[in-house]
């Protein structure tokens, strides 16, 4: 992990914010083992789930303890946006979560790598596993969009159905200051309303923003599943205080 | 590479052209025999006896089978892994068995048979998998024990594989057992983090042991007198070991670990025999072996009901897929689309 950044130059609230995007996600990629549609994205799904654990390692390792922050934190500490929470639903829900997330990482990391902030290295290297993972998601969006009758209605379903959780994304973190937030969002736009049209679908209608305040995962508070997923990940944990593992 | 009595009979048709009434077929069996009788490898196109290749895609295919089903055992663990580097250990080696399985088919594929083909067959019960993934993953512990067990085993069983004379098997067990030693240097090593840690912690890699010792024995198949492929594997060269030696070595190389991981081996007749430079060891419970064999193990409908459903429920990912490539298959030729 040469790409810790110095922990004293670290901002927490960052590293956690970050950190918890990626822990959460991956768990949820994780679930997908052994349930793939096809062999191939058993693999993909992995990889990208691999890719996300390895960033939340080094994210709340400059933060902390990585497993006590991943273990034995409740939910009201955790400062993960909403969408990487949402339960994986169908392959488009997926997907459609996929997208709206790499796209908002890559861009975030790109903004990241060429600053000269603590998380500069870090991101320098997820910037490149980011684009990939966005790639991957563009891919599917266009299979399922520009597909069969059926696919184009899950995925338009999907995309619906997660869309309000992509305003908090460019809800200002703290620690990040060099980033624009609201440049970040325009290009954000731009990109995913370019790929949904290439991909035949619809961008949504209703408002970008979830059941909660703007931000809210950012404060810890979060929906309906993610208790019971944190409960299922720590549950080994914390039933043996103490152990090394 | 093709068969050396092929290369050396210029001028008479070359196994790889076996067109029906062309040349004398008993030419084509020498040639295959002096090849496998050379330790030369067999590939794709060239001539094979039918039995030969039936023989290899039903293997192969069933070690591809094992590779996937295999994921579900260890799968289940992935959400619950104790600490993030275990998590990421895990989760590199479920990605890992699905990558087996790709090289797997395609190497089957080889052979003139469809990936999707041999999928149904898995899906219909026509075909198997190893019967070791019809035992439930009850505790952490479990994947610890697989990892040193249930992966020594199949490491002992695949890299005399990476001799067998089917140049693309052999060759898929090449990158498979490098893998294979890295999952089982690391399942053990978690093992060994239970057994030096709390009482409970131990506690769990004990159990987890004695509930996989014995199936684990059960993957070198039935007794030598009992199976029924082995004498003609080992003619083709495909098998190189009985069974039973291959067994034997798995047993005489685990003694020596499970006790510098602290734990036992749950057999009372487990002893050493200087008279035969081996281990001595109880008897197979084969009862158990057939039974699990024959679809009633504890988790043999949970685990083809699961790849059934992840298959159907993948179905609108997989025609969407088609479709979308059909649409736009002229795009990169500039071709007016269909």
């Amino acid at each position: 992990m040469t790409t810790t950044p110095a922990a004293e130059t670290v901002p927490t609230a960052a590293a956690l914010a970050l950190g918890d995007d990626a822990l959460v996600l991956s768990h949820r990629l994780g679930e997908w083992a052994g349930h793939a549609p096809v062999l191939e994205e058993e693999v993909a799904l992995a990889n990208i789930a691999l890719d996300l654990l390895g960033q939340a390692r080094v994210l709340l390792s400059t933060a902390g303890d990585e497993d006590q922050l991943a273990y034995l934190r409740e939910e009201r500490a955790f400062r993960n946006c909403q969408l990487v929470e949402q339960p994986n639903g169908d392959f488009a829900h997926t997907i459609a979560r996929q997208l709206f997330f790499s796209t908002y990482q890559h861009l975030l990391h790109d903004r990241l790598a060429s600053g000269d902030g603590p998380f500069a290295p870090l991101a320098g290297k997820a910037v490149k596993e980011a684009a990939y993972h966005r790639d991957h998601a563009e891919q599917w969006t266009l299979r399922l969009g520009d597909g069969t009758d059926e696919s184009h209605g899950r995925m338009q379903r999907a995309v619906d159905a997660l869309w309000r959780y992509t305003g908090e994304l460019f809800q200002p973190v703290e620690g990040l200051d060099e980033v624009d937030w609201a440049a970040l969002e325009r290009t954000w736009l731009e990109l995913v309303t370019d790929v949904l049209g290439r991909a035949t679908l619809t961008v949504p209608e209703g408002p970008r923003i979830g059941a909660w305040s703007a931000g809210a995962g950012r404060q810890g508070l979060h929906t309906e599943p993610f208790g019971r997923m944190l409960a299922e990940m720590q549950h080994l944990h914390r039933s043996h205080p103490g152990a090394t593992w | 590479m093709a068969t050396a009595a092929a290369r050396d009979t210029a001028g008479s048709p070359t196994v790889q052209e076996t067109p029906a009434g062309l040349g004398d077929p008993a030419e084509f069996q020498r040639a295959f025999d002096a090849a496998v009788a050379d330790d030369e490898r067999i590939e794709p196109r060239d001539w094979m006896p039918d039995a030969y290749r039936a023989t290899l895609v039903r293997q192969i295919a069933q070690h591809a089978h094992s590779e996937i089903i295999g994921m579900q055992p260890e799968a289940n663990w992935i959400t619950r892994a104790p600490s993030l580097r275990r998590k990421a250990i895990l989760m590199a080696k479920v990605q890992d068995e699905a990558g087996h399985g790709l090289y797997l088919y395609s190497a089957a594929e080889t052979l003139g048979v469809g990936r999707d083909e041999l999928l149904d067959k898995l899906h219909s019960g026509r075909q198997k998998y190893s019967s070791i993934f019809n035992y439930p993953t009850l505790t952490w512990a479990d994947v610890g024990a697989i990892g040193w067990l249930v992966d020594g085993a199949a490491i002992t069983n695949q890299v005399p594989l990476c001799r067998c004379s089917y140049g693309p098997y052999a060759r898929a067990m090449v990158r498979v057992c490098k893998e294979e030693s890295f999952h089982q240097r690391q399942g053990y090593e978690l093992l060994l983090a239970l057994s030096k840690g709390t009482p409970e912690q131990h506690a769990m890699a004990q159990d987890a042991v004695d509930r996989w010792w014995w199936p684990s024995l059960m993957m070198f198949g039935p007794p030598d007198d009992e199976s029924q492929h082995s004498a003609q594997s080992m003619a083709w060269k495909i098998k190189r070991h009985s069974n039973d030696e291959l067994r034997q070595r798995f047993v005489d190389i685990c003694v020596p670990q499970a006790e510098s991981l602290g734990l036992t081996l749950p057999d009372p007749d487990l002893r050493w025999n200087e008279e035969r430079g081996h281990y001595d060891f109880g008897a197979i419970d084969w009862s158990e072996f057939w039974e699990v064999l024959k679809g009633n193990g504890p988790c043999n409908e949970e685990r083809l009901s699961r790849r059934r459903r992840a298959h159907e429920e993948g179905a609108w990912v997989r025609e969407a897929a088609a479709a979308h490539a059909a649409k736009h298959r002229n795009d990169e030729t500039g071709a007016t689309r269909a």
